[in-house]
């Protein structure tokens, strides 16, 4: 175990963290400054701060309980469900920060999209239904077939699911059921795509398909996965943030966090020495 | 460890005390089954449907429109009872942890524990007493509130084991708070909440006690909403109580008539429920 954490949060100046720069002077997709996250008296993140640029892989590691998950929820807003919930400081998109009060959560989570941890399709809809449901739920009325097709395409299931659309979400394996939340999650268009352990749930045949499938989104999409898996991390993303007690340690390209680490803390974790 | 065998005899012991509930469960109710089929199915006939009860001593007759009059009445009570019972139980699931959820649970539990006699009483006071007579709409509302707090009960218990996953993957979706308890959650709690409701509707339409003063009783067709009307329950209990022989055969194929529709409704949501897609489990 390494010394108490202390991180400057009285500060109100960028955090001391070394956040990565954006390389060649491209604008940064998602920013975050300063961010932290109660519940209740508990501290869940403390002061961080990063930037993602765009149409890359950001991967967030660290041990059960660092706060990786909370950090990426508050990225689309998901703690404003949560009543003793707490969040302060900046997360930017293209440059306009979502924690101000013109922001409607609900339209900001059509731009940032999410994907969980346990596939979660709609158990009473079929296939299309569920890929639908972004736009259907929202009261889109009309024919999305094109989008059922383009957006299933995208997460790679549509030639195995194509010839029975209109079956069950529920019948397809874990592998494909996350999948087709991934379809359901494209079908709205999002510009951010953030992923909570999209693969933990699954085997081994079904992890090497969604980390394949973040490979091509990584075209269209800026893609933030949080995962405790640093062999996974280290295939999908170009970039690592690693988080230990709710402070993120560091950050940097995801070359130099595993060969090349600046702290300690981050070292040992990737070592394997602790977590 | 116990030895095998004490296990296996123990197993057995256990298995055959079971099938002895079981059977002992079984007989009132295939006696009651039994009982109402062969004393009423005698007098099923097109006429026991369609027409109005004869007075004593003649032949023939039917009734028609108690028959009518439990459906209208029913059918009004749904239009009152259903939104509101499982509207508040919408609320109770998505809302209810404050002082307000609480306190109407509260109530509700209690209300449904309130004998339906109470509840007749209370709509007479109601309905009846500042309309001066009695009618269709006092027994509707009499049926409304009893079943408004079993359905709300009912549907928060089946709204709150719908996993919060699918709340979250709404929103996720950039899909509106209302939307999502409409569309997802009550949605993936329809087939329980439909199975709630023929139940409610069900019960209501085996009561007798709070339509005796409400809706009273009517020798005749009635259809407007105002004015006293006929139900089974009722007719089952004025015949049963007469002394002529003929009425209580009656009452015999009222009481199968009613039990004809209790067990169409059950049939009916078993059929509504039944999951539309393919390869569902």
């Amino acid at each position: 175990m390494t010394a108490a954490t202390s991180p400057a949060q009285t500060d109100a100046a960028p955090a001391p963290v070394p956040a990565a720069a954006p390389a060649g002077g491209s604008i940064p997709k998602v920013e975050v400054q300063n961010l932290n996250v109660w519940f209740g008296r508990n501290n869940a993140v403390k002061n961080a701060s990063l930037s993602v640029r765009p149409n890359t892989v950001l991967a967030v590691i660290g041990p059960s309980g660092c706060g990786k998950s909370t950090f990426l929820r508050a990225l689309n807003r998901m703690h404003d469900l949560v009543p003793t919930a707490r969040v302060t400081g900046k997360v930017l998109v293209d440059g306009q920060d979502l924690y101000t009060r013109e922001v409607d959560p609900v339209l900001l989570r059509r731009r940032v999209g999410m994907v969980f941890q346990r596939p979660n399709p709609f158990p009473t809809m079929s296939i299309e239904e569920n890929v639908a449901a972004g736009l259907v739920l929202n009261g889109i009325r009309g024919n999305h077939r094109q989008v059922v097709e383009r957006s299933l395409r995208k997460s790679a299931l549509w030639d195995e699911v194509k010839d029975r659309l209109n079956h069950a979400a529920t019948s397809l394996s874990g592998g494909q059921q996350q999948r087709l939340c991934i379809a359901r999650a494209l079908a709205i268009e999002p510009e951010v795509l953030l992923m909570d352990e999209p693969a933990s749930a699954l085997d081994p045949i079904a992890t090497a398909k969604i980390e394949e499938l973040i490979h091509e989104l990584k075209e269209h999409y800026t893609i933030i996965i949080v995962t405790h898996s640093m062999q996974q991390a280290a295939r999908v993303s170009d970039q690592t943030a690693f988080f230990y007690m709710g402070e993120l340690v560091e950050m940097g390209s995801t070359e130099q966090i595993f060969t090349n680490p600046k702290e300690r803390r981050t070292e040992d974790y990737v070592t394997g020495k602790f977590g | 460890m116990r030895s095998f065998a004490v296990r296996r005899l123990m197993n057995l012991v256990m298995t055959g005390l079971c099938g002895v509930a079981l059977v002992a469960a079984f007989i009132p109710l295939t006696s009651v089954l039994y009982l109402v089929i062969s004393r009423g199915a005698a007098g099923l006939s097109w006429d026991f449907f369609t027409a109005l009860p004869k007075p004593v001593g003649e032949a023939g007759g039917g009734i028609g429109n108690a028959l009518a009059g439990t459906m209208y009445m029913v059918g009004l009570a749904c239009l009152m009872g259903l939104p509101l019972g499982v509207g508040a139980g919408v609320f109770l699931a998505e809302r209810g942890d404050g002082t307000l959820g609480n306190t109407v649970r509260f109530v509700a539990e209690v209300l449904s524990g309130v004998p339906s006699i109470v509840i007749g009483i209370v709509a007479y006071a109601m309905v009846v007493i500042p309309m001066h007579h009695f009618s269709a709409l006092a027994g509707s509302v009499a049926l409304a509130i009893m079943m408004i707090p079993g359905l709300a009960r009912a549907t928060e218990e089946l709204i709150r084991v719908v996993p919060g996953s699918l709340r979250e993957a709404s929103l996720a979706l950039g899909v509106t708070n209302w939307r999502t308890s409409l569309l997802v959650i009550l949605r993936t709690a329809t087939a329980g909440v439909v199975t709630a409701c023929l139940l409610a509707v069900a019960r209501a339409a085996g009561e007798t006690a709070p339509l005796l003063f409400t809706a009273l009783n009517n020798q005749y067709w009635n259809f407007s909403p105002v004015q006293p009307t006929a139900s089974l329950t009722v007719a089952i209990f004025n015949y049963a109580i007469s002394p002529y022989e003929d009425w209580h055969e009656k009452a015999w194929t009222a009481s199968l008539v009613l039990l004809m529709l209790v067990g169409l409704l059950n049939v009916a949501s078993r059929l509504l429920t039944r999951n539309r897609l393919k390869g569902a489990r």
